[in-house]
Order: structure tokens, then C-alpha cells, then sequence
């Protein structure tokens, strides 16, 4: 059962794992300005300038068409031999519009290239192998990787490539993921089970497989992904869309205020100058977030992609932050690997290192983790040097008699199990059950444990107590989970004493205990029903239902075509923790969105300060307004120095908030309330100060210049 | 939307009668019960059965044996009353309260009290700052050929404090302290 | 000792204190348990509905809300027209006041028009349907007393009674019920259990200060130096009290609540405005009592009422300034008395000023034309937000817009799906409260770009320079915020401007009452989420001062330049003659 699965990971201890995981990533990350990429943004964003193009984007194409009007006006001031100043002025406002729109498209254009870089570095792996299809004659011909189609059948042997992505469905190998995941560990996908899943660009290290392709050229996960990032196929999210009215709707408003200036200002005898009036409006509707918020969606996939982690849309990573409850696997998630026995307990006057022996031999040739364990806890605490005697006959744990062990040459078998198998048997034979064994054996399962019986010849000679290992760290990990609002829900096959026991411990809010796909599935409905949004991680095809059922499905990467296709994310590295992460990007995104926008529109006041007085000062029915002039730019340079100087603001603003875009606003997982005060404080009146001494900086640069 | 019209032209039915027929109809049989005068008008009439006025309405004093009420912007029309609405920086208030002013024969060592040289919100603001009063307690005087002290005391007893805790200042009515003046007092009836 | 300082916080202190008990009360009285539903008191309501036609109450979805609302509106239209139209013809009418439509204006070239502007009937229509009460008309001078009864009292009752209903829908969708409830008994409910008996005693106790009740014709006087006098009076305690608490605003006499009649003492004057303010403020207790949520209503209640007392204070500051046009002249110091009743006086006037456009009653106690331009411009301000308290109904579902908008910015900023009250706000929520809220600056700055730029506004405004702007500028903000108050210098009795605000008036309405219905009904058919650490808090202060922010950076953004032109260019225009 997939519960019980895991991948080969905990193999490597986590600090380690996580070390190396890191260091992965920085190699993919790329530098913020990456000059080939900088190089390739800067010359998309003129062919972005096409209307058809902008018009995606109504905040823009408004900047566009003004851009388009005020050039217009420049042309036919100069036609009409117009004072040089006026000119001037008007060429350098046509330049500054024409700046804004080039900086927008240059932030998408960035953000694309950027996860077009990053996809790039996934997709080389997969360039044009050599496959061998087995045709329905049974031959196999030897075909390129972009020929085959899904369903497809292809040999795939040691030292090759696979060629699509796939599933095994005869054979088993140790195949090499690292060009996809990094770990450079071979993992172990064989046919049938839950670890059947193949990808496109792996190696296979050893034996042969026959899968079949599942995925057919440019259908893959990875291709769909790289589309996502490239922009191409990208569909704005219902979230971005909801915003998008509300710029859309500042743009009508501001575009309103602006228009009706021009009569109302003749209320006072004044005809005001129209491409004033256009940098006013480009000055008021929110053109930074306008600007930026392509690439903060592209950014959040991009940062998805990071992470290992491959969407189906940018949705997905968009509700990840929304998540409620989190649905984790104990085995891997919480726990480290398997139950690892921690104590050895003798009875009826064994000596203790006697039983560690004796229990370390019995479980040389069990090659499951709880087996390795005992050897490796009977060696660290008595320095044991194991070797089985020869002609020792090792007994296989089977179904039927649930316990191994061995037959020793001198006669003696040694045998473990669960308690209530050994019991029986040591009862139905009359031997020798010690008197405190029965409390010993409650006393360790109550407490979580699983005790471990082990006899030598009929008698009981002493427990083994297996227990769980918490993942170091794992208890802070969910207190920040919690003060993200989230809920822990433990997933677990143990029987409920046991998964309450290690609940409490590890400090999650719930636990299904004796986990069926049923129970799952039905747990994840019960959450919805209550209007909760659940994610939960899965690989095998049994995990199907409750992937598909859930807000945010997982794929671990190493499971079934079926859990992959049901999820909405794949995960490469096939961590389970990888949940954590999912959320705080999607978090991530949602928050640089919003403070981008408070940001946008609270920058507004400080431009009404510079415009507004700098339109009227030169009439005199209004001249009295320069009092509102409150940072001196009118005073200092005249009324068009400080009409450029809040546009030049308002253009160079995109290009430097990139990083903001790109990176994302810091979460931190404080709770909503403390949250909202940071952003606000930073991004709200942040917004107001800041353009005051932007705007004023600029103008006397430009004084000093002109 | 046609279905609709039926229960809402009912609805305006039903509605008229009790807001504009048994609502209207209870205050005043109330009114009338428990506050004849004021429901009237508060109206101050003589012996002759006569009305001199409202005693809450202003009235037009041009003579210098009376003291004058606030300016009238509607000239103390009590059937179309109005204010001004000049801007505080309007030429023409500027040119009233100077002429106001004037009239008042007010200096700068007497200015005159500003509810004189500005017109009230209704022009038929009743009373006047007892400061108001007093700047006009000598001409009246005069006029009458009365000692001023007989007309400040008057003042002083005509004075009305009520609402001084809501922040009203303390007032007179011109009307009665007028009729006080004649000798003739008449309360509402 | 000059108590005029305490005046605000009787003005605004009483009020807060009964609109507990009150908003509580209306909660009860107006959202009954389902097994309470026309019994008690609800009998009465029960039985109108009965003979409006309903047997039962009905269970309706938004859509037939909006319908019903839409549908009553209309017929109240066309009855009220008909009565204005036809008053001549009607009874109650001692002083034989002429037809409505005789009433002459003057055109934009100055030349004199008499008799048949239908267009002032139009207006009035528009303005008493819409809970506005701006008034092209004079009451005294104008109307019949069947008018001022059938055709102005009956409308200032149910039209109050229509935004309480809304509210109660909206909440009711918001709460997640399953329909929204009927409008027809939500309206009875508010005009029988609220309006009426708050009305009552309101009226006689403003009739024992002073405010006439009769249905006699208007007084002959002979005045004390023998000049003629006539003094109108007529039905106008019963008016006066509904004008007040039904934020309606419009007067019996022209110049309203500043008229000895209307507000004869200091007493009746705190009476009324306390009356003003007292439903809508009960109105945010009784959101916070229906959703279950009265911290989130408090938060709501705080930014209004700190709006408020900020706009008083501005407004009082500014008029205890003495005015510019005595400055020089043998005056002696003081307020600013132009336009402003001894008996209130500068404090008391400045208060109700605020109080006044808060809210969108509109009733004034002084000339707001011969406020300070700073005192003038806190009430034009407050008409454009149109938010602080506001129209019953009207004002809590013009925040709801706003509360919307800074809930879906907030909550983008903390990292989710922004959710109100535990409803996700997603595009369709958002396009709906940004319509509602995008049309206010659009009918206020087109209709005053409209009239500034052509002749239809300079030719009739009163004072010269930027205070004539303003005098546009306050009419179209006043009939947008549906409130009803004026610069009233401006000659606004004339076809074009009644036209015009009669289309705005309709336009500020009717929109700001459907789409909150259209969000309520999406709403409520939304999973509640249930709330975590993780979900944002719309009860604390961080969100009031989220909600605050908002409000005053759309307002400011959306009319600072109109201000700049008006209000504000007149304030430094004195600075630059009067040094």
C-alpha cells in the first residue's frame, strides 16, 4: 500500500539530504540580472509593444495609447512651429511614456526568460535519445524520442537513457534521476506497485525495462510546465483576473478625474495642456503593478519550478497558498524512514547483550529498515561482531507465519514478531512465557512503541522496542505551519494508540490512523464540506481519488501515472515535505501581488502633489495653488521639471521593484494580523513617503542637469 | 417585474394611508391636545385678537426706538425665508457688512457685534447676542428719551440662558423685548 | 462659562450611547427568529403585507429582491409625480398654491422663463424617491399641504424604509441564509416598528419647542411697527421629525432645519440632530447583532464614527474663524455668523454641517454657501466618501463596497484568497463592488465637468471665482451621495440642472442598492470557510486602519483635483488678497 512505500531518500540522513538539495537549487538559481537574459527580455519587450499584444493588460495599453497621442501632439507642435521648449517638453514626455511601456514589458519579458532558462536546464536532458520501440511484431526498431507517441512500447536497458516520460510495466531497474532531481542516489522503479512511474531524461543504471510511454513530445509534465513559464500557454488566474478588474477599475476612475479636469479648469478660464493631462493619468492609474503583475505570476511558476516542483497551471500554485489542511504522511514526513529499535529488553534473566546478539543474527538477511536497525543498534551499544554461523538457514517473514528468523547450525532457532503471533505459538508448543512480559508488551504499545517478541527455541527471551523517530525539527516546522493558519492532519497506517501517541508527539492537529485511500479520501471530503482546502501528497494509483479530490494533489514524481495524472503538482524530488513549500510559494504570490498594488495606488498622493499645483502655477486665476506645492518643484525648476520628474518616477519605479517581483515579498509566519500591519506599514505608507522623496531626488537631478 | 407591480402598487397604497394619513393625523390630534400654542405657531396676539407676530420668527424693526434684529438676506419675509449664501469671500458681503457696519455707526473702538452685520440663515433669526443688545441698549434709549440704565435691565431680564449646556450662547428675543419696550408684554397663546 | 465646545459631543455622544439599545432593538424587531414571524409586535407589519397581498411572507433570491425594490420604487415614482403634478387640483391647500409646474427660471442667457418647467416635478421626483431630499423647490412657497404630506412625508418614510430592507437583505446573504427575505414586509417592518413610533415622539416633542402642527392656512401678522407679516406654518412637526431620522433632509420651509419654525431652540436643535444620526448609527449595531459578529461591526462603527468626528472637528475649526469679509471693518471679532442662527451658533452649525453630510440626511441648520471654504469643504468631503453612516441602508452597503475592495487588497497581503465574513471575494464579487464604487466619482465629476465647462454652471451660480466652482461642485456631490443639502446660492431651479441631478440622483441610488444585492446573493451561496491564524482579521484596529486607508485614499484620489478647484483654491485665494 502506498502508505507504507516511500522513496529511497531517508536512505541519506536529512541534514545531509537537505544540504545537497540546497545546493542544487543555487546551481539552477539564476542571478536577478542575468545579462543574457536581460539581453533577450530587452529586446522582446519592443515586440511586446504590438497593440494586440497590450491590450491584455488595459492598464498598460492605456500608458500605450497616450504614449501614441502624445507623440502625435509632438509631431504637430513641431509642424506648427511651436516654442522649442514646448517641444521639447512634449518629445520628452512621448520618450518617458514610451519608457513605462518598455519597462512593463521588459519585467514579464525578464520573468519569462527566466523560467524559460530554468526550464531550458530540465528540458536539455531530454534532447533527441535514441529509443527502441518495440513494434507490434515484437521487434524493436530503433526510433528518435520525438517520434514516439503515448502508448508506445520501449526497451529501455543499463546505460541508456529513457527516452519519455513512462511507466514500467515489465522489469525493474535502479535508474539515475539526478538530471531532473538532483540526488544522485539511483532509486529503485520496477512494474506493478506504486513505484512504476519513469521520466524523460533519467538513466537507466542496471538491469532492463520495458515501459510504456505515457506522455507523447511536448504532452510531458515538464513540457506542459515549460509552456506555462514561457508564457505561452498562460491563462491568467481567477485571483488575477479579480485584480485586474480592480486596476482596471482605478484606470476608469483616474481616467474620469483626468478628462473632466480640462472643463473644469475652464470654469476658471484655463485650457489646460493635453499631454499634461495624459502624464497626469499615466502618473495616477497603478501602472507599477500594472506593470508587474505578468511577472509576479510568471515568478511564483518560476519559483514553483525551483523548487522542483512542476504545476499543471498557475492556479495551482496560486490556491497552494490558500491551503487549510495539510495531509502528510507520517513515514518520511514526520518520522524518519521506518520504526528503529531503540531497546533491547531481556527476560527471564538473559543477559541483555545476550538478546541484541541473538536478535541482531535473526535479522541479518531482513534487508527492511525496522531489520537494519536492530543490527545497527546491537553493534553501537555492545560492539558486536555479527556474522552468521555457516549453514545458518534464515526463515523469510511470510504472510502465513508473520515472523522470521533463523535456524542456527548448533540447533537453536531464533525467531521474531508481533507479540500476539509469538504468543500463540509459544503457547500452542508449552514454552516459557516470562511474567512480565504481557506488561511490558502493553506498556510499550501504549506508549506508541511497537515492541518486537523474540524467542529462542518455544521460549520468549526478551522484546525489541521499535520505535518512531521524529524528524528532527519536525515540531517547529508545524508550530509555523500553525501560525500560518494551517492544520497538520498525520497520515498513517499505525493502528490509532500508536498514531496518537506520535500525533502528540510530533505536535499535529489530527491523524487518520490505519489509513485506507478510503479513509483519506473521505477525511479530504469531510474538510471540504466544512469549506477547507486541503493538500496532501501521494504516489500510488490508490492515491488517485484522494489526489484528484484534493485542493492541491501532489504527485511525488517516483509514484504511478495514475497519481500524476490526478494531481495538479508534481513534485521531482519526491519529498514529502515538499507540501510545506507549495504553500509558502503560493502564499508568496498572493502577497507580492497585494503589496504591489497598495504600493502602486498609495504612490498616487505624492504624484497629485506634484502635478496638480504644477499645472496651475502658470495661470494666474489659480496661481495661489502653488501652495500646494509641497515639495518645491515648481518653485525650483518650473512646472514642466516637475511634471517630468513624477513621470520619470513613475517609469523607473517598474524596472526597480523587479526584484520585489521576481523574488516575492518575504513570508514570514507570524499570523495575518502582524502580516498585514508589516506590508502595510512597508508597502502602504511606504507608498505615500516614498515617491515624495523619489519625485523631489529626480527633480533636482534635473535641475542640476538642465 | 409586471407581477411585481401589483403587490408594490398596493404596497403604495397602504403605505400612503399610514405615512401620510394616520402618522400625520395622530401627531396633530396629539398637538393639539398637549401643545395648542406652539402647534399654532407660538404666536403672540393682542387684545384685539390681532396678530403682531410669531414669537419665534423675526420681524422687520427700522425704527431707532427698537431694537433691530439680525439682517434679513429675504427681507424678513416669513412666508419665503432665505439666507444670503455669500461666499466668505464674496465682494458683495464684503460690501453688506461694511454698509451694515456703518448703518450701526460701529468704529473701531465700538465694532459692532457680528450676528449685526451678518445675515442669518433663515433671515428670520428671532433673537440677537445679548452683546448685540447691548451695542443697541443706548440708541434705543436715546430714541425713547429713557435713561440706558432701564433698557440694559430690561436686557437682563429678557435674556434667554436656556440650552447654555448645549452650547447656546445667551440670547434676547427682539420681538418681546420689543413689546417689553411698548410695555406690552404678550406670551404665545 | 462657553459651553459650545461640549456641543459636538452631545451631537455625537448621545447618539452612540441609544444606538446600542437601538441597534439591538431593530435587530430583534426587524430580523425576527422564524417562529417569532408575525407575532407580537410583527403583527402589525404582518398584517400591511397581508393587504399589500402577500399571504405569506416570501422567501426571495436576490434577483426578485432587486425587482421588488426596483418595481415599489417605480410605482412611487409615478403616484408621487402624479400628486406634485396635480396639487393644485388636491385638497389641503389653504394658501391655494398654484401648480408646481407654473413655477419660471431663468435660462442660461439670463432671460426670464414663466411657468411650465415640468422638469422641477422631475427632480423633486427623483430626489424624494432616492432618499435625497435636494430641493429646487421651496417648501413654504411651493407646496400645498397635501403635497408636503402625500407627496414629500409618505416618500420620507418608505424610502429610508427601502435602503433598512436592502441592508437587511444583504446581511441576510451574507450570513449565508438561504434566501434574502421579503421586501415588502422588511419594509412594512421599518416603517411600522422603526420610523413611525421614533417619528411620533420626535414630532411632538419638536412641537412643544416650538415647531407648528396645523393644518391651518398661513398667519396674517400686523407687525409692531404695522407692516404686514405673513407667517407660513402649516403640518411641519410631523415632517420636520421623519426628515431627521429617515435621513431625508428635506424641509418644510426653505431654508430648513436654520428656520425659527423648523429648529426654534437649542433643545429642538440637538433633538434633531441626534435624530439624524441616531438609525444610521443603530444600523451598524444591528449588522453587527445579525451576523453574529460584533466586533467586526465595531471596527466598521469606529471608522465611521472617526471619519465623523474628524470631519467635525475640521468643520468647527474652520467656522470659528471670524470671516474674511469683515477683516478691516468695525466688526468685532467673533465666528463666522454669515448664513448661521444665533441660537446655534458656529459650533453647533459646523457639528450639524458634518453630522448632516455623514450621514446623507441633508438637512442644514446654516447656509453651507456661507461656511468658511475649509467648513465647506468637510461636508462636500464627507458627501464624497459617502460612507460615514450615510443613508439608512444606503451607507452601510456604500462601506460594504469599500470593505470589499480593502478586504480583497488585505488579503492578497497575507497571502490568500481574500474572504469576507468567510466567503471568498473573487472576480464577480469584486466586479460588482467596483462598478458601484466607480460610479460616484463618474457622476460627480462628469456632471460638474459638464456644467463647468459650458455655460449652464457660470450662469448660475451665485458667487464669483473658485466658490462658484464649488457651488457645481457641491450640487452634483450632494445629489450623487444622495443627500440633499446645497451650496444654495446656486440657481438651480432651472431645466437643465434639474434634469441633470434628477438623472444623478437616480443614478446614485439605485445602482448603490442593487449591486450590494447582487454581491449578498452570490455570497451567501458560498462555503463559509471556517477562520485560522492564517485567515485576516477584519475585527482588529489592523484592519480598521486598512478599511480607514482605503476609504480616504480612493476619496482622495478620486476628487482631489475637483476639490483643488473649488474649496481649496477659494481657501488660498484668501490667503493671497488678505495677507
Amino acid at each position: 500500500m502506498s502508505l507504507l512505500t516511500h522513496t529511497p531518500i531517508p536512505e541519506r540522513t536529512p541534514p545531509e539530504a537537505q544540504a545537497m538539495k540546497i545546493q542544487r537549487r543555487q546551481t539552477r538559481r539564476l542571478k536577478l540580472f542575468e545579462p543574457a537574459l536581460v539581453q533577450m527580455a530587452t529586446v522582446r519587450s519592443f515586440a511586446m509593444l504590438d497593440p494586440r499584444n497590450m491590450a491584455r493588460n488595459p492598464v498598460m495599453f492605456l500608458v500605450e495609447v497616450g504614449w501614441v497621442l502624445t507623440s502625435i501632439i509632438a509631431v504637430g507642435s513641431i509642424t506648427a512651429g511651436a516654442a522649442a521648449s514646448t517641444i521639447v517638453y512634449q518629445i520628452a514626455l512621448a520618450i518617458l511614456l514610451l519608457l513605462t511601456v518598455l519597462f512593463a514589458n521588459f519585467a514579464e519579458a525578464l520573468a519569462e526568460a527566466r523560467g524559460k532558462a530554468q526550464a531550458q536546464s530540465l528540458r536539455a536532458t531530454r534532447q533527441d535519445t535514441i529509443a527502441r520501440r518495440i513494434e507490434p511484431s515484437g521487434e524493436s526498431v530503433e526510433v528518435s524520442s520525438t517520434e514516439l507517441r503515448t502508448g508506445d512500447r520501449v526497451v529501455v536497458e543499463a546505460g541508456q537513457v529513457i527516452p519519455a516520460d513512462g511507466e514500467i510495466i515489465e522489469g525493474l531497474a535502479s535508474v539515475d534521476e539526478s538530471a531532473i532531481t538532483g540526488e544522485s542516489a539511483p532509486v529503485i522503479r520496477e512494474a506493478g506497485g506504486d513505484r512504476s512511474g519513469v521520466t524523460g531524461g533519467t538513466r537507466v543504471l542496471s538491469d532492463r525495462i520495458i515501459l510504456e510511454v505515457t506522455a507523447g513530445p511536448g504532452e510531458s509534465f515538464l513540457d506542459r510546465m515549460i509552456a506555462l513559464v514561457e508564457g505561452a500557454s498562460r491563462q491568467k488566474t481567477p485571483n488575477e483576473i479579480a485584480l485586474t478588474i480592480i486596476l482596471a477599475a482605478f484606470s476608469i476612475i483616474f481616467l474620469i478625474v483626468t478628462a473632466a479636469l480640462y472643463p473644469m479648469a475652464l470654469y476658471h478660464g484655463i485650457r489646460l495642456d493635453i499631454p499634461t493631462l495624459i502624464a497626469l493619468l499615466v502618473c495616477l492609474i497603478p501602472t507599477t503593478i500594472g506593470a508587474l503583475l505578468a511577472a509576479i505570476g510568471i515568478a511564483g511558476m518560476d519559483r514553483a519550478l525551483a523548487a522542483n516542483l512542476i504545476a499543471k497551471s498557475g492556479k495551482a500554485v496560486e490556491v497552494a497558498g490558500d491551503v487549510d489542511t495539510l495531509l502528510l504522511d507520517k513515514t518520511g514526513t514526520i518520522t524518519l524512514g521506518n520504526r528503529r529499535a531503540t531497546l533491547f529488553m531481556p527476560m527471564g534473566g538473559l543477559p541483555e547483550r545476550e538478546l541484541a546478539r541473538m536478535a541482531a543474527i535473526a535479522s541479518l538477511a531482513d534487508t527492511t529498515p525496522e531489520g537494519k536497525s536492530i543490527i545497527e543498534l546491537a553493534r553501537h551499544s555492545f560492539e558486536l561482531d555479527l556474522m552468521a554461523p555457516d549453514g545458518s538457514r534464515f526463515i523469510e517473514f511470510t504472510a502465513q507465519t508473520r515472523m522470521s528468523g533463523v535456524d542456527l547450525p548448533d540447533g537453536s532457532r531464533i525467531r521474531k514478531g508481533a507479540p500476539d503471533t509469538m504468543t500463540e505459538m509459544v503457547r500452542s508448543r508449552g514454552g516459557r512465557i516470562p511474567d512480565a512480559y504481557q506488561e511490558t508488551v502493553d506498556a510499550i504499545a501504549s506508549k506508541g512503541a511497537t515492541p518486537l517478541t523474540v524467542t529462542s527455541g518455544d521460549d520468549i527471551v526478551g522484546i525489541i522496542k521499535l520505535e518512531d523517530i521524529l524528524k528532527p525539527g519536525i515540531r517547529e516546522r508545524f508550530a509555523r505551519l500553525r501560525q500560518m493558519g494551517l492544520r497538520v492532519v498525520m497520515v498513517t497506517g499505525d493502528n490509532p494508540l500508536t498514531a496518537r501517541s506520535i500525533a502528540q508527539e510530533a505536535g499535529v492537529d489530527d491523524f487518520i490512523a490505519q489509513a485506507t485511500p478510503e479513509a483519506k479520501l473521505a477525511y479530504i471530503r469531510k474538510e471540504q464540506a466544512g469549506g477547507k482546502l486541503v493538500a496532501m501528497m501521494g504516489d500510488g494509483t490508490n492515491d488517485a481519488p484522494a489526489l484528484a479530490q484534493a485542493d492541491i494533489g501532489v504527485a511525488m514524481n517516483s509514484g504511478t501515472q495514475a497519481a500524476k495524472e490526478a494531481g495538479n503538482m508534481v513534485d521531482l524530488d519526491s519529498d514529502p515535505t515538499k507540501l510545506i513549500e507549495v504553500v509558502e510559494i503560493g502564499k508568496q504570490l498572493l502577497m507580492t501581488r497585494g503589496a504591489l498594488t497598495t504600493f502602486s495606488i498609495a504612490n498616487d498622493l505624492a504624484k497629485y502633489f506634484a502635478v496638480i499645483p504644477a499645472m496651475f502655477v502658470d495661470f494666474k486665476a489659480l496661481a495661489s495653488l502653488r501652495a500646494l506645492d509641497l515639495m518645491g518643484l515648481a518653485t525650483s525648476g518650473g512646472a514642466q521639471s516637475a511634471i517630468l520628474s513624477a513621470v520619470i518616477f513613475n517609469a523607473i519605479i517598474i524596472p526597480m521593484l523587479i526584484p520585489i517581483a521576481l523574488k516575492g515579498v518575504t513570508y514570514r509566519p507570524v499570523g495575518a494580523s502582524a502580516l498585514l500591519r508589516r506590508n502595510l506599514l512597508y508597502f502602504g505608507l511606504g507608498g505615500v513617503i516614498a515617491p515624495f522623496l523619489g519625485i523631489k531626488a529626480i527633480d533636482v537631478l534635473i535641475d542640476l542637469v538642465l | 417585474m409586471f407581477r411585481e407591480l401589483i403587490p408594490s402598487l398596493r404596497a403604495c397604497a397602504v403605505t400612503f394611508l399610514a405615512c401620510a394619513g394616520i402618522y400625520p393625523a395622530a401627531v396633530w390630534g396629539l398637538a393639539a391636545l398637549f401643545f395648542p400654542v406652539e402647534a399654532s405657531g407660538s404666536l403672540l396676539i393682542r387684545k384685539d385678537r390681532s396678530v403682531v407676530g410669531s414669537a419665534l420668527v423675526a420681524q422687520k424693526f427700522e425704527s431707532d426706538r427698537y431694537f433691530c434684529p439680525r439682517p434679513s438676506a429675504c427681507d424678513y419675509k416669513a412666508d419665503a425665508a432665505s439666507g444670503s449664501n455669500l461666499g466668505p469671500h464674496n465682494p458683495d458681503l464684503r460690501k453688506a457688512v461694511a454698509e451694515r457696519a456703518e448703518k450701526l455707526k460701529a468704529t473701531p473702538e465700538r465694532p459692532a457685534p457680528v450676528d449685526l452685520v451678518t445675515a442669518s440663515g433663515s433671515g428670520l433669526d428671532p433673537e440677537i447676542t445679548v452683546e448685540a443688545a447691548e451695542f443697541q441698549a443706548f440708541r434705543v434709549a436715546s430714541a425713547r428719551g429713557i435713561v440706558v440704565e432701564r433698557v440694559r435691565e430690561l436686557i437682563r431680564k429678557m435674556t434667554d440662558h436656556s440650552g447654555a449646556v448645549l452650547g447656546a450662547p445667551a440670547r434676547v428675543n427682539v420681538l418681546q423685548l420689543n413689546l417689553a419696550l411698548d410695555g406690552e408684554v404678550l406670551s404665545p397663546r | 462659562m462657553d459651553w459650545s465646545f461640549f456641543h459636538p459631543f452631545w451631537a455625537i455622544g448621545v447618539p452612540m450611547a441609544l444606538s446600542i439599545p437601538l441597534g439591538r432593538l431593530m435587530a430583534r424587531l426587524l430580523d425576527p427568529p422564524a417562529e417569532r414571524v408575525g407575532r407580537g409586535v410583527d403583527a402589525v407589519p404582518m398584517f400591511l403585507v397581508r393587504l399589500f397581498g402577500h399571504r405569506e411572507p416570501a422567501a426571495m433570491d436576490w434577483r426578485r429582491y432587486a425587482i421588488a425594490l426596483l418595481a415599489f420604487n417605480a410605482s412611487l415614482f409615478v403616484l408621487s409625480f402624479a400628486i406634485l403634478w396635480a396639487q393644485n387640483l388636491l385638497p389641503l391647500n389653504p394658501d391655494g398654491k398654484g401648480p408646481l409646474t407654473a413655477l419660471g427660471y431663468k435660462d442660461a442667457a439670463g432671460v426670464q422663463h414663466d411657468g411650465a418647467d415640468t422638469a422641477v416635478i422631475f427632480n423633486t421626483v427623483c430626489s424624494f424617491v432616492t432618499n435625497t431630499n435636494l430641493q429646487h423647490y421651496s417648501g413654504e412657497q411651493h407646496l400645498s399641504y397635501f403635497s408636503q404630506l402625500g407627496g414629500i412625508l409618505w416618500l420620507q418614510f418608505v424610502t429610508p424604509a427601502c435602503g433598512l430592507a436592502v441592508m437587511l437583505a444583504v446581511i441576510r446573504g451574507l450570513r449565508g441564509d438561504k434566501h434574502l427575505g421579503d421586501f415588502y414586509l422588511d419594509t412594512a417592518r421599518g416603517v411600522v416598528l422603526v420610523l413611525i413610533p421614533l417619528s411620533t415622539v420626535l414630532a411632538l416633542a419638536l412641537v412643544a419647542n416650538g415647531v407648528p402642527m396645523t393644518f391651518d392656512g398661513a398667519v396674517k401678522a400686523r407687525t409692531l411697527e404695522g407692516a404686514e407679516q405673513t407667517i407660513a406654518v402649516g403640518p411641519v412637526a410631523a415632517e420636520v421629525a421623519i426628515k431627521q431620522l429617515g435621513t431625508n433632509g428635506g424641509g418644510f420651509f426653505g431654508p430648513n432645519s436654520a428656520h425659527p419654525l423648523e429648529n426654534p431652540t437649542p433643545w429642538s436643535n440637538i433633538l434633531e440632530v441626534i435624530a439624524i444620526i441616531l438609525v444610521p448609527m443603530a444600523s451598524i449595531v444591528m449588522f453587527g447583532r445579525m451576523i453574529r459578529d460584533r466586533a467586526h461591526a465595531a471596527v466598521v462603527y469606529g471608522v465611521m464614527t472617526a471619519l465623523l468626528v474628524a470631519g467635525a472637528s475640521i468643520a468647527i475649526w474652520s467656522e470659528l474663524h471670524p470671516s474674511p469679509a469683515a477683516e478691516g471693518l468695525p466688526v468685532a471679532t467673533g465666528t463666522n455668523m454669515e448664513g448661521k442662527e444665533v441660537r446655534t451658533g458656529a459650533v453647533a452649525a459646523a457639528t450639524w454641517s458634518a453630522i448632516t453630510t455623514a450621514t446623507s440626511n441633508g438637512s442644514v441648520n446654516a447656509m453651507h454657501d456661507s461656511f468658511q471654504p475649509i467648513g465647506g469643504l468637510v461636508p462636500m468631503s464627507l458627501m464624497m466618501l459617502n460612507v460615514d453612516f450615510s443613508g439608512i441602508g444606503a451607507g452601510f452597503l456604500n462601506m460594504l463596497m469599500y470593505v470589499i475592495t480593502a478586504v480583497f487588497l488585505a488579503g492578497l497581503m497575507v497571502g490568500r484568497t481574500p474572504e469576507y465574513l468567510g466567503k471568498k471575494i473573487e472576480a464577480k464579487e469584486v466586479k460588482l463592488a467596483m462598478l458601484a464604487i466607480l460610479i460616484h466619482p463618474l457622476l460627480i465629476c462628469g456632471g460638474t465637468a459638464l456644467f463647468a465647462g459650458t455655460a449652464w454652471g457660470p450662469a448660475t451660480v451665485a458667487n464669483p471665482g473658485p466658490h462658484g466652482f464649488s457651488e457645481i461642485l457641491y450640487e452634483f456631490t450632494s445629489a450623487s451621495a444622495n443627500n440633499g443639502s446645497g451650496f444654495e446660492g446656486l440657481a438651480d431651479n432651472n431645466p437643465y440642472w434639474n434634469v441633470a441631478t434628477g438623472v444623478v440622483l437616480l443614478l446614485g441610488r439605485f445602482p448603490a442598492l442593487v449591486l450590494p444585492v447582487a454581491i449578498a446573493g452570490f455570497l451567501s451561496h458560498k462555503k463559509r470557510v471556517p477562520p485560522s491564524t492564517g485567515t485576516l482579521r477584519t475585527d482588529d484596529l489592523t484592519f480598521g486602519a486598512m478599511l480607514l486607508g482605503t476609504v480616504l485614499l480612493v476619496g482622495a484620489l478620486s476628487f482631489m483635483p475637483a476639490v483643488v478647484l473649488g474649496p481649496i483654491a477659494d481657501h488660498l485665494s484668501t490667503a493671497a488678497t488678505n495677507p
